[in-house]
């Protein structure tokens, strides 16, 4: 989660300061929801499909993060050569299917890796992470009846965090969502995802659904989004006091540390250890992202087949 | 008269068309700059480039209405509606999506007239942002107007200034044929004069841009900007190039172009788009069908390559044509 926050705060920094290429859509605030899921799966054979806030669910299913840096430096040696950038990262080796710069382009490839998974037993499960916008996309609709049709190890994350773009999810997406998974079948749960063991409770208990041939779950984890839509956005649909409100009441890791701590699970020491080396793999990535080479022009040709070139 | 954006040209056209017919809506994803926010609905943006800024607060969100993230639908309830008496403007944030609402256009929308035995009228309007240049990666970055435009029932344009962006915005409007109406992004921050009172551009009518005789450059879009470059820097060296900006991919003025070819015996098409089954090899067909007595070179076409947009700026500088790249292609031309 640290290393997520640290990721996305700094990247806001660098993309002020002008030297980041593209979009950047940042996560900072819904960390406990990756973790909270991710944890819980396996590289080589649990999948998850992303959203265009995708920095956030690339580290948690283990991703590296200085070729993911590099990546939307659009750099060589980024993840993706530097073809995809920031809304398009994918490292099917450690079980991501890609960031998705099309809303609601993920659950029906999840499908896929689910589908994959049910044919060759491989106890795999598929998670597409979904907005509240996304939520109201057709495919999503068509995602969650295939999936409890097929029942497909699956496990439908809605990351609600109040907004899609500009618009409110109070305005745009009616009913509930965990209402929504119910009407298909599917079991569903809301919980805080603010609250990481929350989150990792009701991830378990869905992913041992879907492994145990249950078929798929939805979880609903109300989300905060401490900065706009993306880097830049000037946020005037928003009360000016209410990222502030969220950083300040809402913030998973504060969360996390008041309750590890009170556990006795890990010292404040721990933790500071935690965050110095945080900080300083996070410095190590911008450094080494910007001092990358561009790609060659001549991959602007390759790979477009496999045999191509 | 004044000097205007292509953004406020676009922003006017809609804003004059809604003042003069009540039946005028504009439909879309933050087109009021969203909904339901903890500042109180206040009007934020208009869409994320602010090319609808200002219409909510005018004439009201039953008239600019934000939608759910959900492009079937909108473009669906879009056609329907203009099926039914409205004259609906729907916007496609970025043209990459079209892939979502596609059958909304292709098999329904584009339809209608037809298949209805040339009963129903269909007066949808739907505006989209094509275009590389942004380093926003390959979905966000296509200019797919070859996949709309050889789909019958549908007329597709693609402005290439401002002044040309209003006058055929506001034919779009009052056009009772669906319309797919491609801003490049590229381009919403050039400005040109515009008169304030609305006009109209007809449809299938391309501009000779650039007057000459030694050779004929087909743009469209973006590119024209690069072909006048191109033309202007070779007028210094003498030679003088007919631009011709096509305003339209469907219809197409092949007439123009026909005649320039004629003129000028040489022809280069510049097109942002793919290169394969696209508005370019549609044109150097024409001509190669309909002039080629007249032609003293082959054809050549300046395109992207077929590929996708790389998000690198880099690999995006190299994968768009250039006027650099143009001029090149030109001069081989001129020297066959
Ligand atoms: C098909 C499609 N439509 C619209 C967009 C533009 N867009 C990008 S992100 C976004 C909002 C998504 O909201 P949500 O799913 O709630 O995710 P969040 O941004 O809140 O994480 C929109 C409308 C897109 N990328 N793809």
């Amino acid at each position: 989660m640290r290393t997520i926050r640290e990721f996305e705060e700094r990247l806001h920094q660098e993309f002020q300061s002008g030297t980041v290429p593209g979009f950047l859509h940042l996560y900072s605030g819904q960390e406990a929801i990756a973790v909270g899921i991710c944890e819980q799966l396996e590289d080589h054979r649990d999948y998850i499909g992303s959203t265009h806030r995708g920095h956030g669910h690339c580290i948690a299913k283990g991703v590296d993060v200085k070729a993911m840096m590099k990546e939307i430096y659009c750099k060589k040696n980024g993840v993706c050569g530097g073809k995809g950038g920031s809304m398009h990262i994918a490292d099917l080796d450690k079980g991501m299917l890609g960031a998705n710069a099309i809303v609601g382009g993920a659950p029906p490839l999840a499908l896929g890796a689910a589908l994959t998974a049910k044919t060759l037993k491989t106890g795999g499960v598929a998670v597409p992470f979904i907005g509240d916008g996304a939520a109201n996309q057709g495919t999503v609709a068509e995602s969650m009846n295939m999936a409890a049709v097929l029942k497909l190890p699956m496990v439908f994350m809605f990351e609600n965090n109040g907004y899609a773009e500009f618009t409110a999810a109070s305005y745009a997406t009616a009913g509930s969502i965990e209402a929504r998974a119910k009407a298909y079948d599917i079991p569903a749960v809301t919980v805080d995802g603010a609250d990481f063991f929350a989150v990792y409770e009701a991830s378990r208990e869905a992913i041992e659904r879907a492994r145990n041939g249950g078929g798929p779950s939805a979880i609903e984890a109300k989300a905060y989004r401490f900065w706009g839509h993306f880097a830049g956005d000037p946020q005037r649909y928003r009360a000016p006091n209410e990222t502030k409100e969220l950083r300040e009441n809402h913030d998973c890791l504060k969360h996390f540390a008041a309750r590890v701590t009170q556990a006795a699970l890990l010292d404040q020491a721990e933790m500071d250890a935690i965050d110095v080396e945080v900080m300083q793999l996070i410095e190590d990535a911008v450094i080494e992202a910007k001092a990358d080479d561009q790609p060659d022009p001549q991959s602007l040709y390759n790979d477009v087949y496999v045999s191509y070139n | 008269m004044s000097l205007k954006t292509y953004r406020e040209a676009i922003n006017e056209a809609l804003r004059q068309e809604m003042e003069a017919n009540d039946r005028v809506i504009v439909i879309g994803e933050d087109v009021a700059g969203g909904a339901g926010g903890s500042a109180g609905g206040a009007e934020a943006a208009g869409g994320v480039m602010g090319i609808t800024a200002g219409l909510a607060t005018k004439f009201g969100r039953d008239r600019v209405i934000d939608t759910p993230i959900t492009e079937s639908a909108i473009i669906g309830m879009a056609a329907g509606a203009a099926l039914t008496g409205m004259r609906p403007v729907a916007e496609l944030m970025f043209a990459d999506f079209i892939g979502v609402c596609l059958d909304q256009i292709y098999n329904q929308a584009a339809k209608f007239r037809y298949m209805f035995g040339g009963k129903a009228r269909t007066p949808l309007v739907v505006r989209t942002m094509i275009g590389a240049g942004m380093g926003a990666g390959p979905q966000h970055s296509q200019a797919i107007y070859p996949i709309l435009t050889m789909i019958p029932g549908l007329k597709v344009i693609v402005p290439s200034n401002a002044y040309d962006a209003k006058g055929l915005l506001i034919q779009a409007i009052r056009d009772d044929d669906p319309v797919i109406f491609c801003e490049h992004k590229g381009l919403l921050g050039d400005s040109c004069e515009v008169p304030d009172e609305p006009y109209t551009i007809p449809f299938g009518k391309a501009a000779i841009t650039r007057k000459g005789d030694a050779l004929t450059l087909v743009g469209m879009s973006r590119m024209v900007k690069h072909c006048n470059e191109v033309a202007d820097r070779m007028k210094k060296d003498g030679i003088d190039i007919e631009v011709i900006d096509i305003r339209t991919t469907s219809p197409l003025d092949a007439a123009t172009i026909l005649e320039s070819v004629k003129k000028t015996g040489r022809l280069v098409v510049v097109d942002e788009a793919n290169p394969m089954c696209s508005v370019a090899s549609e044109i150097s067909s024409i001509v190669a069908s309909d002039a080629f007595d007249y032609l003293d070179a082959p054809i050549k076409k300046v395109t992207a390559p077929h590929t996708p947009v790389p998000a690198s700026p880099t690999l995006e500088a190299l994968y768009l044509p250039t006027p650099a790249k143009i001029e090149l292609v030109v001069r081989e031309l001129l020297d066959y």
